[in-house]
């Protein structure tokens, strides 16, 4: 097991240079000087942009631009934004909001979205199950940002028991409805995994015999329905915190959240290379992080991935 | 110019980053103290540049540094100058300046603002090596260079509260400009750290930064009342909490819940409900903000004589009043002039301005003209970015021209607004593209001579016309604004029969306030006039 998270985390390492040096290329490639850009309508004077471009490296070539970015962060240095702020500061002002976000999202789908396909699970064809089935199919169907506007506008506006925008430094209560909203998409697809799986668990042989020999019903769904049909939906949870780090932009926007997303399409729009690689990067980490997570989760449970070799 | 990225650059979902009002708790904390002691909430956008004023040239840092300094004039709702610092600003022929400046003004650091806190403010905002995006306000001065850094000679310190400017040429509207940030004095300490000064700037306006760290990044920044300043713009209230949205939806979501007081840009979305739905707390009023097309003389069919009938025939083929109606929800006024209704000696009679009128028949005949001295032949396609939600206009725009005259006319979408800068800027774009101009300061000259006069650094269409530059000089040389204005309305009657752009709309300020608030009032530049407003 350790032997296998090491390997997993040695990985980080191509994977961390190949994906700054395609991103870095990327944005460099990006048509358009932001430089000119900073002048609006009105042009900028040459020499001006070209001691901005100076004080940025992009008078430079790609390779040399991207050492020079790689190298700073070897030292903690991430590069300065237009605006003048270290990257850095930008990372661990945003990454903190986004990362609650994500837990609050993913905990509210996780727990709704498995009790709620169990007892679909279990109640086959019921009117609960169907119920649960049209619900979920109606959060996959509509796009984000409708069920956004719409949270936003009935309980932040015409009810008021919400905020329509989050606070200053994001609190808890503040993220709710924006979690809501982010968790209402993969909470259908979780009601939907968990129940398929409790369906195809519940005519196994083993649920059988754990019945046959006298196992309480409630401890039966425990332990070898639920544990068993674990294994597709922790999965599925795994790459959606990934997915929700690095795509709430929608929702941050709509509900003004200082986060990532956010964050990160302005810097696209104004070809900040550094602040969007530096980005890129740690969201690529996480994302290697959950998905290590995830598979060490495998090997609780289900043993037979922990004794293989 | 100050530039909105909001109008200019972006739209739709989800944009910078920011973050809401703390909201009720500070408000009613601070009503408790009793009227005018209240916090305005209004929303904002995170400033691209450090606050230094010569830095910013957009429209998020253009707000606060306006709020938290003051300089030798300030504006009016109508845009009049009124003395802020200044005793007076004297001068005979237009060219040389004798400014004084009230005696007993500070900083909020306790510094005095003298004549030499002005001279070495603009002295750096033109030194070229500094970078200051709005170094071009000194162009004028005598010794400025866009080549080499070189110090502006034409400012001289007479004594602790006067000081010489000296122009390149007469130009009288230079008093006008100096209410415009670029031209703010700045303290010593300045320019001991200027990175240190852009994060925490000390000012001299009405409000100055609650402390250090006041400016959050993405989220807001929160001002309070100065209370040493002793100009026109005293605070009415308790002080101002700028938050900085990610999206006018979000701001405007904001303010029908009442979590914010004032809101200066109301999205698209709602520009057709909005004033239903705040009735006289809506704000909907032209803007010092003109929008046009430019149509470069080196594109083939668009020189000389046949380019002349060509831009009229354009021009004369598009319904405005349809679109503005349709598309912007009235959000937009149409155009008369190269200027703005809000700025004086703007006139919606100029000789010629029948050009801006929908006329098919004139249009069909005009056209026919220009294909006699050479047939059309290919596509009229219209360049703009698509991050700046301009394509229903221009959709609109080109179905107009298509179904007129009868010809192919596209629109040719850029992805960023950095693409279609650099390929105006470097003359590459093969097609007439959109323009737009906000002005600094309220001056008709402000809206010509940056835009069309030979060589001017935003005549991206390189325009040159002798009629016009000599007009426009001569108009910059009379020490009487109405005269001058005059000559400025007769130089746009050379404008309207070469159309170097086509004016379009200009662009109205949508906002709106709660009920918490009154006295709210917008300014020339579309931005609320903070310190008179009143809460509880």
């Amino acid at each position: 097991m350790v032997w296998y998270i090491v390997r997993r985390l040695l990985q980080v390492i191509p994977v961390f240079f190949g994906a700054t040096l395609l991103i870095y290329f990327m944005v460099f490639a990006l048509p358009g000087d932001p430089i000119i850009a900073l002048g609006g309508d009105r042009g900028l004077n040459p020499a001006v942009a070209d001691a901005l471009r100076a004080e940025y490296n992009l008078d430079k070539p790609f390779i040399v631009q991207y050492l020079i970015f790689v190298g700073g962060i070897f030292v903690g240095d991430f590069g300065t934004s237009f605006s003048g702020q270290p990257v850095s500061d930008i990372l661990a002002r945003t990454f903190p909001v986004t990362l609650r976000l994500a837990l609050l999202a993913v905990t509210i789908e996780t727990v709704l979205g498995i009790l709620i396909g169990l007892f679909s699970g279990l109640r086959k064809g019921k009117l609960f199950d169907s119920s649960a089935l049209v619900v979920s199919l109606l959060f996959i169907s509509v796009p984000i940002f409708v069920t956004a506007f719409v949270a936003q506008y009935i309980f932040g506006v015409k009810l008021g028991i919400a905020r329509t925008t989050v606070g200053a430094g994001a609190p808890w209560e503040d993220l709710i409805l924006p979690a809501v909203v982010l968790a209402s998409v993969s909470f259908a697809y979780i009601v939907r995994l968990t129940r398929t799986s409790v369906i195809e668990n519940l005519n196994e042989d083993f649920v059988r015999t754990a019945t046959a020999k006298g196992l309480s019903r409630p401890r039966v769904i425990r332990v070898h329905i639920l544990r068993n049909s674990m294994i597709p939906v922790v999965t599925y949870i795994g790459t959606d915190f990934g997915l929700l780090m690095v795509g709430a932009t929608v929702t941050e926007g709509i509900f003004n959240v200082p986060g990532v997303g956010n964050t990160l399409y302005q810097a696209i729009i104004r070809s900040e290379g550094p602040t969007v690689v530096s980005f890129v990067t740690v969201m690529v980490i996480i994302y290697l992080v959950a998905n290590l997570l995830i598979d060490v989760l495998y090997g609780f449970l289900d043993p037979r991935i922990r004794y293989a070799k | 110019m100050r530039f909105n990225r909001i109008g200019t650059a972006i739209a739709g979902i989800g944009m910078v980053t920011a973050l809401a009002l703390t909201g009720c708790a500070t408000g009613e904390a601070a009503t408790e103290n009793g009227a005018g002691s209240a916090v305005i909430t209004t929303n904002g956008s995170e400033p691209q540049n450090p606050l230094i004023p010569t830095a910013t040239n957009e429209t998020g840092g253009g707000k606060i540094l306006d709020n938290i300094f003051a300089g030798l004039v300030y504006y009016e709702a109508d845009g009049s100058p009124q003395n802020d610092l200044a005793e007076s600003i004297e001068t005979e022929d237009a060219q040389n300046y004798t400014i004084t400046i009230k005696s007993d003004a500070t900083f909020t650091n306790g510094d005095p603002v003298t004549a030499k806190s002005f001279v070495d403010a603009w002295q750096y905002g033109a030194l070229l090596s500094n970078g200051q995006l709005s170094s071009y306000f000194f162009e004028s001065i005598e010794g400025f260079s866009y080549d080499e850094d070189s110090e502006l000679t034409g400012l001289a310190v007479v004594d602790d509260t006067t000081f010489t400017v000296k122009l390149k040429q007469p130009e009288s509207d230079f008093p006008l400009r100096l209410g415009y940030s670029a031209f703010f004095p700045l303290p010593e300490v300045a320019f001991e750290d200027i990175d240190a000064f852009g994060e925490n700037p000390i000012g001299n306006g009405p409000y100055m930064l609650d402390g250090e760290g006041a400016w959050q990044h993405n989220v807001k920044i929160d001002l309070v009342v100065n209370p040493d300043y002793e100009g026109g713009r005293e605070a009415q209230n308790g002080g101002l909490e700028i938050t900085f949205y990610a999206s006018q939806e979000a701001a405007y979501a904001d303010l029908q819940s009442g979590n914010l007081d004032v809101l200066d840009a109301v999205p698209d979305n709602a520009l057709a409900t909005f004033e239903d739905e705040f009735g006289d707390r809506a704000i909907n009023q032209p803007a010092a903000v003109f929008q046009s097309f430019t149509i470069p003389e080196r594109l083939a069919h668009f020189e000389g004589e046949e380019g002349k009938l060509r831009r009229a025939a354009i021009s004369m083929a598009i319904n405005r009043e349809e679109i503005t109606d349709v598309i912007f929800e009235g959000s937009r006024t149409p155009a008369t002039d190269f200027t703005s209704p809000v700025i004086d000696g703007y006139s919606d009679s100029l000789d010629g301005a029948e050009v801006l009128e929908f006329n098919p028949d004139e249009a069909v005949k005009l056209w026919a003209e220009a294909d006699a001295i050479s047939p059309w032949d290919g596509q009229f396609s219209l360049g703009y970015n698509s991050d700046g939600g301009h394509e229903a206009w221009v959709d609109a725009v080109s179905n107009q021209i298509k179904n007129t005259l009868g010809i192919d006319a596209v629109g040719a979408p850029y992805p960023t607004f950095a693409e279609i800068r650099t390929l105006v800027t470097e003359r590459t774009i093969q097609t007439p593209f959109r323009t737009g101009w906000q002005a600094d300061y309220p001056a008709l000259a402000n809206f010509l001579g940056p835009i069309y006069f030979t060589g001017a650094g935003s005549n991206d269409g390189d325009y040159s016309s002798e009629e016009f530059d000599s007009l426009y000089k001569e108009g910059l040389a009379q020490t009487d604004p109405e005269a001058g204005n005059e000559l400025f309305q007769q130089a746009q009657t050379v404008l309207l029969t070469d159309l170097p752009a086509i004016p379009l709309w200009y662009s109205n300020v949508t906002g709106g306030y709660s009920e918490n608030v009154d006295n709210v009032e917008f300014g020339w530049n579309s931005v609320p006039i903070y310190s008179e407003i009143t809460k509880g």
